[in-house]
């Protein structure tokens, strides 16, 4: 190989492994578990100070703003979860009863679930009762 | 009028099916006349789908509650201009959206190049109406938007059904950039079809000499611009509309349409040394294929649910439907490439590492390597899930960590590629060039580490920013000055006569400075400050050097929604500003949803941004105040990006598709005059 173009080469390789190892180090920063309420609830032991991200609709009702932080129930598959949201993120407006929520955080010593972040859907919801309807 | 939409969007299938065949029949059996036919079929297609969306358009606007797109997306109350808006409200409705638009773009072409590259265009037309048939299969049997709503009777029999009213239009998207974002974007995924059916088209007819660059080119520019824009746009209503206080999360949403952009400014770089050298021929054609598939994909992860985002509409069925087509896809164009590889070969060698090739080469590097990290990191829940059988997601993190030193040796490549020569820069002249930018650059960098600033990423970036403006300005005033001197004309005609004599160099540079600009509004990320705080009137928040008084509340109802909206006087270092007004909007459509309105004081230095988050129990207000250092630059940048690039989109004055060797010729001329000063 030529002179440059194995410069080049050479040059490219260091900077993708840097790339590489700075990828990786953020990929363990960041990564979490994504599993159902359901999934959740089988596999509790094992997830003991690791960050996950919990999906389940919001129980209908189960909203608590009164107390400070906000506490509510996702649920999926039969099983329920009680999340206290200790985030400091505005809650998004699609976040209200029914809603298909995704939390992230770990569960605290007396179980209740640590949420950082919430992300929730409700579009959806628009279009799933329409299409029970047209059925 | 249901009935004649369906219709229409079935007539159109025919068509484009029928166009299909009939150009590859007519090019096998070289028939002009069957070509001419299977052209006039697509262009008849398009008008068929015009048709079709003008109808649902008018079912919008009368609010016909009986076909479940309008019912889903829209309501009596909504005014007119959502009722259009809501074409693309919700999944249905976008596909069709997402048809036209496509139809403008084949037809478009078609009529365009009807008297040129008469071998390559029957192949040109079969892919555009492949591409179209597949949407159109998608649109038409699997996500209809024509559907009439029924029900089951009491006798078990269905009937038909019609809605007292419909459910509304998604309040999020009530703002006026997330109401011209949807097509803006659309057009730029899908404007990757024109590149890569010409690229297909020089392929299969072996004609790979200038013809399918130059017109493939061009509409990669506008694509890229279309596509730039609607990310921009994206950008403006996650910060205004979602009220997170940013404008950019690493939502897999976004990045979809991140990912062909970034392979879509490669190619724009790339196919410069193909033009100029004859080189990365091959490169160049993985390129456009990468960039189509990654347009479909990104049409694939918003309609699928593949990857969980708050973007994405429902989980449907459409998923295996679009990985059979981009495998095929796929399959297809990587044989042509390997086939016609003898065709593809490179015209020389690599001359030097510090060279203009070498600057392209590692820019298209970062950028490819960019992407494939969005994708690795996007897609990751879903490989993980089939590696390892649990689904891991990965956050901004690690988005930052790979893209944000990426994005800083892309900005330095911004400023010293130009620079450097064509095939080899001698030392010499590289310290002529980079003198004046250069001690800006130490200069300013000084000053920001005396002023206080420790954050290693943000005084790189704008340290570099300074360096890469004064490269900018560096490059105009010399050519200025020297073509003021010539021509004895003054300093500003001779600017802009410099810049429309060549566009592409002077849009380009412009273009430059734009994205100069979004990063240093980039680097203001790391000074955001926020507080939120539970306020009684009278009460004050601080924030930086601003204080907040929440003076008054008011609720005000409207037809659409009812809304509360708190006062805040917001002073500075004890002055009066201005009062802002976040409220809470409380839609009536539908489940009630509710939504956060911004209100924010914008300056070049910093926005103050306030959220009204809603009442709290002891009937306080929550409110929630930032402080988001240049985020104007963001949003200034990409104007200039786009003034830019509509310069360099100018038509030149022989006819929009004059050959640009000449002008090419003409400013490596001017290089040559300048290097040689």
């Amino acid at each position: 190989m030529k002179g440059p173009k194995l410069k080049f080469i050479l040059g490219g390789v260091v900077i993708v492994a840097a790339l590489v190892w700075l990828g990786f180090v953020g990929y363990e920063e960041s990564k979490a578990y994504y599993i159902t309420v359901e999934e959740f609830s089988g596999m509790q032991g094992q997830l003991e100070g690791k960050t996950v991200k919990v999906a389940g609709d919001v129980v209908d009702g189960s909203i608590d703003r009164g107390k400070t932080p906000m506490e509510f129930l996702i649920a999926n598959g039969g099983k329920s979860l009680r999340v206290r949201y200790i985030g400091k993120d505005v809650i998004p407006d699609t976040f209200k009863d029914g809603s298909k929520a995704v939390v992230e955080g770990n569960v605290a010593a007396d179980g209740i679930f640590q949420a950082r972040h919430i992300e929730a859907k409700c579009a959806s919801k628009y279009e799933a009762e329409y299409e029970k309807r047209e059925k | 009028m249901s009935e004649f939409g369906n219709f229409c969007l079935l007539l159109a299938l025919v068509l484009a099916v029928y166009g299909m065949f009939a150009a590859v029949f007519g090019a096998w059996r070289k028939q002009h006349r069957i070509v001419r036919s299977a052209e006039h079929a697509a262009i008849a297609a398009c008008v068929s789908i015009a048709l079709a969306t003008a109808s649902m358009l008018y079912l919008l606007i009368t609010s016909d509650f009986s076909v479940s797109h309008v019912a889903s997306a829209s309501n009596r109350d909504l005014p007119v201009f959502y009722k259009i808006a809501a074409l693309w409200g919700a999944h249905d409705g976008s596909m069709l959206l997402w048809v036209f638009v496509t139809s403008i773009f084949s037809g478009t072409v078609i009529y365009q190049n009807r008297y040129r590259y008469r071998d390559m265009m029957p192949w040109v037309v079969a892919i555009l109406m492949l591409n179209l048939s597949f949407f159109l299969s998608l649109n038409l049997f699997l996500s209809n938007p024509f559907n009439q709503l029924v029900q089951v009777g009491a006798n078990g029999s269905m009937m038909k059904y019609v809605a007292a009213d419909g459910r509304g239009l998604n309040p999020l998207l009530q703002y006026w950039a997330m109401v011209i974002h949807p097509p803006i974007l659309y057009l730029g995924f899908i404007g990757f079809v024109v590149p890569f059916a010409f690229a297909m088209g020089a392929l299969i007819t072996r004609q790979l000499g200038d013809a399918w660059i130059r017109t493939t080119r061009r509409w990669t520019l506008l694509t890229w611009l279309f596509l730039g824009t609607g990310l921009i746009l994206g950008a403006k209503w996650a910060y205004v509309v979602l009220g997170w206080g940013g404008y950019w999360g690493w939502d897999p949403v976004e990045n979809s349409s991140l990912m062909p952009w970034l392979i879509a400014t490669a190619f724009l770089h790339s196919v410069i040394i193909q033009e100029r050298k004859g080189m990365l021929k091959v490169w160049n054609m993985i390129l456009v294929v990468m960039a189509y598939l990654l347009g479909v994909f990104g049409t694939f992860i918003t309609r699928s649910g593949v990857v969980n985002s708050v973007h994405a509409f429902a989980d449907s069925s459409l998923g295996k439907y679009f990985i059979l087509y981009m495998g095929l896809v796929a399959i297809a164009s990587l044989y042509l490439i390997i086939d016609r590889l003898p065709h593809l070969k490179s015209e020389r060698p690599l001359d030097s590492v510090l060279s203009r090739e070498s600057a392209f080469l590692f820019n298209n590097l970062m950028l490819v390597v960019a992407c494939f990290a969005v994708l690795w990191g996007t897609m990751f829940p879903v490989l993980s899930e089939w590696l390892r059988g649990s689904k891991i997601t990965v956050g901004p993190p690690f988005f930052n960590s790979v893209n944000i030193p990426i994005g800083l040796f892309l900005l330095l490549l911004t400023g010293v590629g130009p620079l450097f020569a064509w095939r080899k820069t001698s030392l010499e002249s590289l310290k002529k060039a980079f003198f004046l930018p250069g001690i800006l650059a130490a200069v300013s960098c000084v000053v920001l580490l005396a002023l206080g600033m420790r954050n290693f990423y943000t005084t790189v970036c704008l340290t570099l920013c300074v360096f890469v403006a004064a490269t900018i300005l560096e490059e105009f005033y010399k050519a200025t000055s020297i073509r003021a001197r010539n021509s004895g004309e003054n300093f500003a005609l001779a600017l802009s006569r410099l810049t429309l004599k060549n566009k592409r160099r002077y849009g380009g540079y412009i273009v430059h400075f734009g994205i100069v600009l979004i990063f240093v509004g980039l680097s203001g990320n790391a000074f955001n400050r926020e507080v939120s705080q539970t306020m009684a009137p009278g009460d004050e928040l601080k924030i930086g050097d601003y204080t907040l008084k929440l003076s008054d509340y008011k609720e005000i109802d409207t037809p659409n929604y009812v809304y509360g909206v708190t006062m805040l006087d917001a002073y500075k270092d004890g002055k009066f500003l201005r009062t802002l007004k976040p409220e809470k909007r409380f839609y009536k459509a539908g489940d009630q949803q509710s939504t956060t309105e911004v209100s924010m004081r914008s300056t070049p230095k910093e926005d103050l941004y306030t959220v009204f988050n809603g009442l709290s129990n002891d009937g306080r207000y929550e409110i929630k105040a930032h402080v988001n250092p240049l985020v104007f630059w963001v949003w200034f940048g990409a104007a200039v990006m786009v003034f830019g690039t509509m310069v360099t989109l100018l038509p030149d004055r022989k006819g929009a598709f004059a050959t640009p060797s000449l002008s090419l010729d003409r400013s490596a001329g001017l290089e040559a005059n300048m290097r040689s000063k």
